[in-house]
């Protein structure tokens, strides 16, 4: 679980980036943006990933799997 | 939205913007400067009476639009929302210091991109400073630099830099006796009210939409191998220069380029500090200008920075001119890059040991 709320970008893919060294098949990003939430997407897809996106209260949760 | 949407979402923004910015040059602005978000929050700083430079003193719709435009564009989209609280003050910093590079270069990352679409080679050399700046600024967010968190605010915070712009734009168009409008030097070349604020307007939609940056692109490619931003950058540039061939504003070379100096070093060196101190802040001026619009009140604290960074370089002689920089505004620009510098190694290192501290 990467929690980069209140981040703007590039930090919060930056710290999905540095999560994915450790090659798990699913995390979870939480961002309360929305331009992190489609630059995580773009990074996450670039990087053989499928997304999930689920809004809540103006927070986003980002499924990443393999 | 899929990838390759997304891509040419941007590109086409880009040749608009390209195409727009070249434009307002030949509709009264000054040449290659159909847009320079640094040249006119230092006019606007001069039209309010903060700095007392005859030659720069405009309140500019351009920026007036851009910030509404992109407020508009996020309000409609319901990406609006007040938030702050990163670092406010280190922000202020970087915004000041940002604006004394680029008065030192004279021009912002978006009129960096104009001189070249206009055949300004000096800009040239500060396109290497400006690579050279992203990548210190790399280095530190590589290392774990950050400014931490915002929160939300309340819904007043996120108004106030929109509603100060619309305030100005009643002052533009009063005239009431303290504001300041250039007779002669930049200040005095403009487009039409109408037609700055309409194209601010656009650019501002657009550039909030496709989340558009001068640094980001460079920043990007290098740290993520994504090239999207990076189209925006090349597009602008593309239909710039199309539209300066087209309409007879390119010239090419070095000397005698309009509101250019020829020193590449300080050129050179003017831009590393923007490119710098802009991957620090997360974006250039313009970003910043689009971010205060949805909401983001440490960007509105950025452009306050930036106003006051440009007033000071006014004042106290830091800004260039086209017979050359001055020997004050070197030192300021060396002050910026070590005062930069430091903000890293503090937000990036200390940061660390204390995190580290709280763990033991």
């Amino acid at each position: 679980m990467v929690d980069a709320r209140g981040l703007s970008c590039p930090m919060p893919v930056l710290m999905v980036q540095k999560a994915m060294k450790s090659k798990e098949d699913y995390y979870e990003v939480l961002v309360d943006n929305k331009t992190p939430c489609e630059n995580v997407t773009r990074f996450a897809e670039s990087q053989g990933y499928k997304v999930a996106v689920e809004e809540k209260n103006g927070e986003f949760l980002l499924k990443i799997s393999k | 939205m899929t990838k390759k949407n997304d891509k040419l979402m941007i590109i086409i923004a880009g040749l608009v913007i390209g195409v727009i910015a070249a434009g307002l040059a030949f509709l009264g602005n000054p040449k290659n400067m159909g847009f320079c978000i640094a040249c006119f929050l230092r006019d606007t700083a001069g039209g309010l009476g903060l700095h007392k430079a005859p030659p720069v003193q405009y309140i500019r719709p351009e920026i007036i639009g851009i910030v509404i435009g992109a407020f508009c564009a996020a309000f409609a989209k319901k990406e609006f929302s007040s938030k702050g609280g990163s670092a406010p003050m280190t922000r202020f910093i970087l915004g000041f210091f940002a604006m004394v590079g680029c008065l030192m270069f004279l021009g912002c990352p978006f009129r960096m991109i104009l001189r070249l679409a206009g055949g300004d080679m000096n800009a040239l050399l500060g396109l290497v400073g400006f690579v050279i700046g992203i990548f210190c600024g790399i280095f530190f967010l590589k290392n774990g630099y950050s400014l931490k968190r915002t929160y939300s605010l309340t819904k007043a915070e996120g108004f106030m830099l929109p509603i100060i712009e619309v305030v100005i734009f009643v002052l533009l168009l009063a005239k009431p006796a303290f504001i300041a409008f250039s007779e002669e030097g930049p200040g005095s070349m403009h487009a039409a009210i109408g037609l700055a604020l309409a194209a601010g307007l656009v650019v501002g939609v657009l550039a909030q939409r496709t989340r558009l940056c001068m640094v980001g692109g460079m920043r990007d490619l290098v740290l993520f191998r994504e090239t999207r931003l990076l189209w925006g950058f090349i597009a602008i540039l593309v239909a710039a220069l199309i539209t300066n061939l087209v309409l007879g504003g390119f010239k090419f070379g070095f000397v005698e380029q309009p509101i250019a100096h020829t020193d590449g070093l300080w050129n050179c060196l003017g831009m590393l500090l923007v490119g710098f101190a802009c991957v620090l802040l997360g974006g250039c001026p313009l970003r910043q200008l689009v971010m205060s619009g949805e909401g983001n009140a440490d960007s509105a604290v950025t452009v306050l920075g930036l106003m006051v960074g440009a007033a000071f370089c006014h004042n106290f002689g830091l800004a260039s001119s086209g017979e050359g920089p001055t020997s004050a505004g070197k030192i300021a620009v060396i002050i910026g890059i070590v005062v930069v510098a430091l903000i890293g190694v503090v937000n990036t290192y200390v940061k660390q040991e204390k995190a580290a501290a709280e763990a033991a």
